[in-house]
């Protein structure tokens, strides 16, 4: 009885935190959640920066939730939501950010080091190779001196 | 040059890369989020005064003359550590200083400035928090330096200290002041 108690107990904690992270938009069908879900997914919260817009239960999370969804409301494109957000909080608000002058390295950094890498690899085999055919060849050379 | 040396240098070439993160974010602010704001004209914005709420103030009342906007909440302890130094050198800064009480009551933020004291010419409120994201607010304390024309000309996140003043606000707000007649 006990234990059905602490379950019951924490399962309405879990609920109750649920419900109080997410504050529920009136969303007019289905299509139109998911969008929000997949827009707000992509941008970042300014006060948890680990947490999308979507996941954060901070404040300020809340009212950029309440934004976004006003402004799609008002028929404007995700692109235009996004940029409403980058004129006020910078590139930063975007998970994905865009390619740019400032942002080639983080872009294209990892290709970078894969070259860098693979340059690596291909010296040492190459380099291994060549020492082994100079040291078969200097064996052979032993042997023909056996005989 | 010896290849054996190889894995000590890619050690090493490690090392000062981490090194370089470590020192990287203990000299800077991780958590500010640049702003984009800065050069660009202040957002336009009419808030209730505190004390008349009926009464409304913005930006139209500020226009032509350089303004400090200082983001604050009775809610937000960093404040605390901010306001005695407002209190002592707000005045010395030569400029309209702006108190914008962030997601906060009316009678919280009065009886915070009532028991800390008001070192502000005018406190405006935005409870719902909407002007606080037209200036890409993230939250409390942070602080705007406004010129004559209504550009924002610097933001300070985090508490405003003495060598804040003294290196990023007073050279700027003198600037302003010289290029105004």
């Amino acid at each position: 009885m006990m234990r059905a108690f602490a379950a019951l107990l924490a399962l309405l904690i879990c609920v109750s935190n649920v419900l109080a992270a997410v504050d529920p938009l009136p969303f007019k069908d289905r299509a139109e959640e998911l969008r929000f879900q997949n827009l707000t997914k992509q941008l970042r919260c300014l006060v948890c920066q680990n947490e999308s817009l979507n996941d954060s239960s901070a404040s300020l999370a809340g009212d950029l939730r309440r934004d976004v969804f006003e402004q799609m409301r008002a028929g404007k494109s995700d692109a235009q939501i996004k940029q409403w957000l980058t004129e006020r909080y910078s590139d930063f608000v975007l998970y994905d950010p865009p390619l740019r002058g400032g942002t080639w390295l983080l872009w294209f950094g990892p290709a970078l080091f894969l070259l860098i890498g693979s340059g690596a690899v291909w010296l040492t085999v190459r380099r291994r190779a060549v020492a082994q055919r100079n040291a078969a060849s200097s064996r052979n050379d032993n042997v023909e001196d056996d005989w | 040059m010896n290849t054996r040396m190889l894995p000590l240098l890619g050690f090493l070439l490690v090392l000062a890369l981490l090194g370089f993160g470590i020192w990287w974010s203990s000299t800077h602010d991780l958590r500010a989020v640049p702003s984009p704001l800065i050069g660009k004209r202040a957002p336009e914005f009419s808030l209730p005064l505190l004390d008349e709420p009926q009464r409304r103030f913005g930006s139209a009342d500020l226009a032509g003359k350089p303004y400090l906007l200082n983001v604050f909440a009775s809610w937000c302890f960093a404040c605390r550590d901010e306001h005695p130094i407002l209190m002592r050198e707000g005045k010395r800064l030569g400029i309209k200083l702006v108190g914008f009480d962030y997601k906060d009551t009316a009678e919280d933020a009065k009886r915070w400035l009532a028991q800390y004291g008001n070192p502000y010419d005018v406190v405006i409120t935005d409870l719902p928090g909407d002007v606080a994201i037209d200036f890409g607010v993230t939250g409390a304390p942070e602080t705007f330096l406004v010129d004559a024309q209504g550009v924002i000309r610097y933001k300070h996140i985090s508490p405003i200290t003495p060598e804040v003043i003294a290196t990023e606000l007073m050279p700027r707000i003198a600037a302003m002041q010289a290029a105004q007649p």
